[in-house]
């Protein structure tokens, strides 16, 4: 059996453990137990967006005689987003692949662009936001907008607080170099940051691409 | 990894091998799945070709196609034996989201449609807080 304790790891999965259950071994070790609790807590975020979901869905069509799904969204800032969040989800599991061989120079790099096109996607989104008020449809105007800026607002803080993340994994990497507990964390960021796609998805088709149908 | 290891041979997609070019080539498989999905998504929504009624659908469908290759290629969620625990908590979170949109939406739809405001009371309803 291969050594079972600290095993780099990739994505969620782990290739050390091949415990069959049978109870020979005590508790998991730390880098199979740490991303469990924290696919946990990535899932019970999904519940809280799901939440968020229902209330826009319900929502939707309570505008109040203001603006519209179809006058307010530009599916071309919405392609670019998108773009921009999938590379950056790419690019992130480049960095875990280059992390894994305890390659600095390549795992800094991805990062940085694993960042910067997060930092993209924020400022189109903000951008957005910004337009969208400066018109008067800002979050106080109708059911449907206050429930719009919660869901897609509440995605973008989560982005805001994932590029934190990343910048201070970049420092401790930098700092403390590919220690067991350092790749822990950036494990669990790498999972965040996936996760945080998967939820844009959600977002892309049911706020924009279906809310600007014909 | 041993050449005796058995998962080598009986690897589920997305299992991220210990060379690197299969681990990255996971990902670029993921990515180019993922992108397709996108394209397709916007095209759909911008077509004029396919049944209106039924885009909306479609949509959904491949957004939940799109997730599922996410965490297939980009999270390794996979139906290897490492991952029991990893399936079993997405499941059950893929059930409590279902049931809170899917109900939220169903419950609030038939209130809507039986339970509009009395005619007296539709100034109150129709106030801008």
């Amino acid at each position: 059996m291969s050594s079972a304790s600290e095993a780099p790891a990739i994505g969620l999965t782990h290739s050390a453990s091949e415990d069959t259950g049978l109870g020979h071994r005590g508790p998991e070790s730390k880098s199979i137990v740490v991303p469990y609790g924290f696919w946990l807590f990535v899932l019970s975020d999904m519940v809280l967006f799901s939440a968020l979901f229902a209330t826009y869905a319900t929502l939707v069509h309570a505008t109040d005689g203001g603006p519209v799904t179809n006058e307010l969204f530009d599916r071309n800032l919405v392609a670019i987003e998108t773009f921009a969040l999938l590379i950056s989800s790419f690019v992130c599991g480049l960095a875990m692949i280059t992390a894994k061989r305890a390659n600095m120079v390549w795992t800094q790099a991805w990062l940085l662009i694993t960042g910067l096109l997060g930092f993209v996607f924020l400022s189109i989104e903000l951008y957005e936001f910004s337009t969208m008020i400066a018109e008067g449809a800002g979050p106080q105007r109708s059911a449907f907008l206050s429930s719009f800026f919660t869901l897609v607002g509440c995605h973008g803080a989560h982005v805001t607080a994932g590029l934190l993340w990343l910048g201070t994994m970049m420092a401790q990497i930098w700092a403390k170099g590919f220690q067991p507990h350092i790749m822990r964390r950036l494990l669990c960021f790498s999972v965040f940051w996936h996760a945080l796609d998967i939820i844009w998805v959600a977002i892309f088709t049911i706020v924009y691409l279906i809310g600007t149908l014909p | 990894m041993t050449e005796h290891d058995p998962e080598l041979l009986n690897v589920a997609p997305g299992e991220p091998h210990d060379s690197m070019l299969s681990e990255t080539l996971s990902y670029v498989l993921g990515l180019g799945l993922a992108l397709a999905l996108t394209g397709v998504s916007f095209w759909v929504a911008s077509t004029s070709t396919l049944w209106g009624p039924g885009i909306a659908t479609g949509l959904v469908v491949l957004a939940i196609a799109q997730m599922g290759v996410h965490l297939v290629f980009f999270l390794h969620i996979t139906s290897g034996p490492d991952n029991a625990n990893n399936v079993l908590a997405l499941a059950f979170g893929v059930l409590i989201v279902f049931l809170v949109m899917i109900g939220t939406i169903w419950i609030m739809h038939h209130m809507n449609t039986n339970m509009g405001p009395e005619p007296n009371m539709m100034n109150l309803q129709m106030q801008r807080g």
